[in-house]
């Protein structure tokens, strides 16, 4: 069973409630597929086993002892990244997308593809299973690339190990990194929280979801901060068909937990907040089979 | 930035949620309430939701296309070019049953294929990726909104191109930077002349936020922080900010008054006039940096 727990909008509590169904869960594999900002190692501290290089893509080089400066590349390119600044061609490196259209029309072998290698996927063990993080280096890209990765990975220490249950904690927004992190999975839960911006992310979601033939799950973080939201997030939950997981409180101690590394259910198993993330867990469980 | 142009902010943070839209929006409205001649872009495409704060009138808008080929099979003799030239394997190929495809969600209209095709059988159609939008509500003030169509794999052309709508006249103009550190972020970072990076003080925000700060330098981009919601969690970002010599610009206390007048969607600033004064102090203090003094009122 492959969950993907995914938000739209950043910050509603996605990762946190996450690291708490892993526990929950007992014996999971858990994805970190929010590429861009691995959080949940901070709080599982894993023994890492093994380490792999993710090639995040190529970008064009110049060599100017080659180069007659015709400027033929730079009118192929469509992503804007080569220029003409004082006679000479200039690759803008965070333009380039490494599609490799210059280096092929080159007349003169003037260009080649460099490897963007800095970028890392680890794996290992966790107090709760086993554990895949991937690790975007600042700047790079193809994040949904990576996000396939980590999964495969997972599948594959799920296989290993004989656990039935993978969690992957995806990225924000609705993009290439969330498109990976959703397609095949076997359900989505979408974490929102009561404010006009998280609704408007969280229709966005649901479209995306909706995409993949998937029919999301929705939980509402933080319901208590606005009731008149809550109210219509749960309104509209009801109207469009989305399966209602349930609705945590805004406490601190889900702040208190990650400070002190720690998912929710082992820092206050016996907090309000513990109970209803077991209550909704158990429910989306019972109902998912 | 030069004399007398526009001076560019933008407000961004490496994890989500941490008040990033809630600081451009009310920074946007303190410096309306100056005076300046100020223009919002959201460029967090994905999510956009900066409009939902002031419901401006619509003023234009503008589609963004990409040009994605179409394979006349008719013409097209299996050679199998364009499939090799495709970084994206966007091209499914099948030479021995004779089929081949252009799946369109991978294409990122790069032109590689149409290049590579000897045999004229590839032809390129527009696919619309999303829209930008203008807005106004007075005189001096726009906004501008780039939003993807849903299932879009990347937001940068749309971002792109909603910075290139910002009027010249524009004194200030504020981007809603979208959240991570990749091609979006970047994308709207290296135009921008200021970073204002906005994090909440727990281990997750400290460790998106070193993060974010890692790839601004790589960018030589400068940069100062905001801590939101500050009080809960712990006290590793300001040893963090001391260490790294990044300015601290202002505290945001965590306060459930802050939380609440956000969800539903108002300017905290209408209400609480010490947070208007006290990001009108961050805005002079960046632009005694990177602007010049005409930006004083």
């Amino acid at each position: 069973m492959e969950t993907a727990i995914i938000s739209g909008k950043g910050g509603t509590g996605k990762s946190s409630i996450s690291a708490a169904f892993a526990i929950l869960s007992e014996n999971v594999v858990l994805a970190d597929c929010d590429v861009d900002a691995a959080n949940l190692h901070i709080l599982f501290n894993p023994k890492i086993e093994d380490e792999k290089v993710y090639v995040a893509g190529k970008t064009a080089v110049i060599d100017y002892d080659l180069c007659t400066d015709c400027g033929l590349c730079m009118n192929y390119c469509r992503f804007d990244a080569i220029h003409g600044i004082n006679g000479k061609i200039v690759i803008e490196e965070v333009s380039c997308d490494g599609c490799r259209l210059c280096e092929r029309v080159c007349p003169v072998e003037a260009i080649t593809m460099e490897e963007n290698n800095s970028s890392r996927m680890y794996s290992g063990s966790f107090r709760g299973g086993k554990m895949v993080f991937g690790r975007l280096a600042p700047g790079e890209e193809n994040s949904g690339k990576l996000v396939n990765m980590v999964r495969a990975k997972a599948k594959e220490m799920a296989k290993e190990n004989k656990i039935q249950q993978i969690i992957i904690d995806g990225p924000p927004g609705i993009g290439c990194a969330v498109i990976s992190a959703i397609s095949g999975v076997d359900r989505v839960i979408i974490v929102t929280e009561p404010s006009l911006s998280g609704m408007h992310d969280l229709k966005r979601a649901v479209e995306i979801a909706l995409k993949f033939n998937l029919n999301p799950w929705v939980i509402i973080n933080k319901y208590d901060l606005n009731i008149d939201v809550t109210d219509e997030i749960e309104k509209y939950c009801h109207h469009a068909g989305l399966r209602f997981a349930g609705k945590l409180r805004f406490d601190p101690v889900m702040v208190d937990a990650m400070v002190n590394c720690k998912s929710i259910p082992e820092w206050a198993p016996y907090s309000d907040l513990s109970k209803d993330l077991k209550a909704i867990w158990e429910a989306i469980e019972s109902k998912s089979s | 930035m030069t004399k007398g142009g526009t001076l560019k902010i933008a407000v961004a943070s490496g994890k989500g949620g941490t008040g990033k839209t809630f600081v451009s929006t009310n920074l946007f409205h303190t410096l309306e309430k100056k005076g300046y001649r100020v223009t919002i872009t959201d460029c967090d495409a994905e999510a956009p939701n900066v409009m939902g704060f002031f419901n401006p009138e619509k003023d234009w808008q503008e589609e963004v296309t990409h040009q994605v080929p179409v394979i006349d099979t008719e013409k097209c003799v299996f050679c199998g070019k364009c499939y090799e030239y495709c970084e994206y394997q966007a091209i499914f190929y099948l030479p021995e049953m004779k089929i081949i495809k252009v799946m369109e969600d991978l294409c990122q209209g790069c032109g590689a294929c149409t290049y590579a095709c000897e045999y004229g059988a590839i032809t390129e159609k527009a696919v619309s990726l999303g829209l930008v939008s203008g807005y106004k509500s007075a005189e001096k003030t726009r906004f501008i909104e780039a939003r993807t169509n849903i299932g879009v794999m990347s937001p940068v052309s749309l971002i792109k191109k909603a910075i290139s709508k910002i009027d010249p006249e524009t004194e200030i103009a504020i981007f809603d930077a979208p959240p991570g550190t990749s091609c979006p972020f970047i994308q709207t970072a290296v135009r921008a002349d200021f970073v204002l990076l906005v994090t909440e003080p727990t281990p997750f925000g400290l460790s998106d936020l070193r993060q974010s700060i890692e790839t601004l330098k790589q960018l030589k981009k400068p940069c100062g922080v905001i801590v939101n919601r500050a009080g809960l969690g712990d006290k590793e970002v300001y040893s963090y900010l001391s260490q790294e010599a990044i300015p601290l610009m202002l505290e945001i206390p965590f306060s459930r008054e802050i939380a609440a007048g956000y969800t539903s969607g108002q300017i905290v600033c209408k209400t609480m006039p010490a947070l208007e004064d006290q990001l009108y102090s961050v805005f002079l203090k960046i632009t005694q940096e990177y602007g010049n003094s005409n930006y004083q009122r």
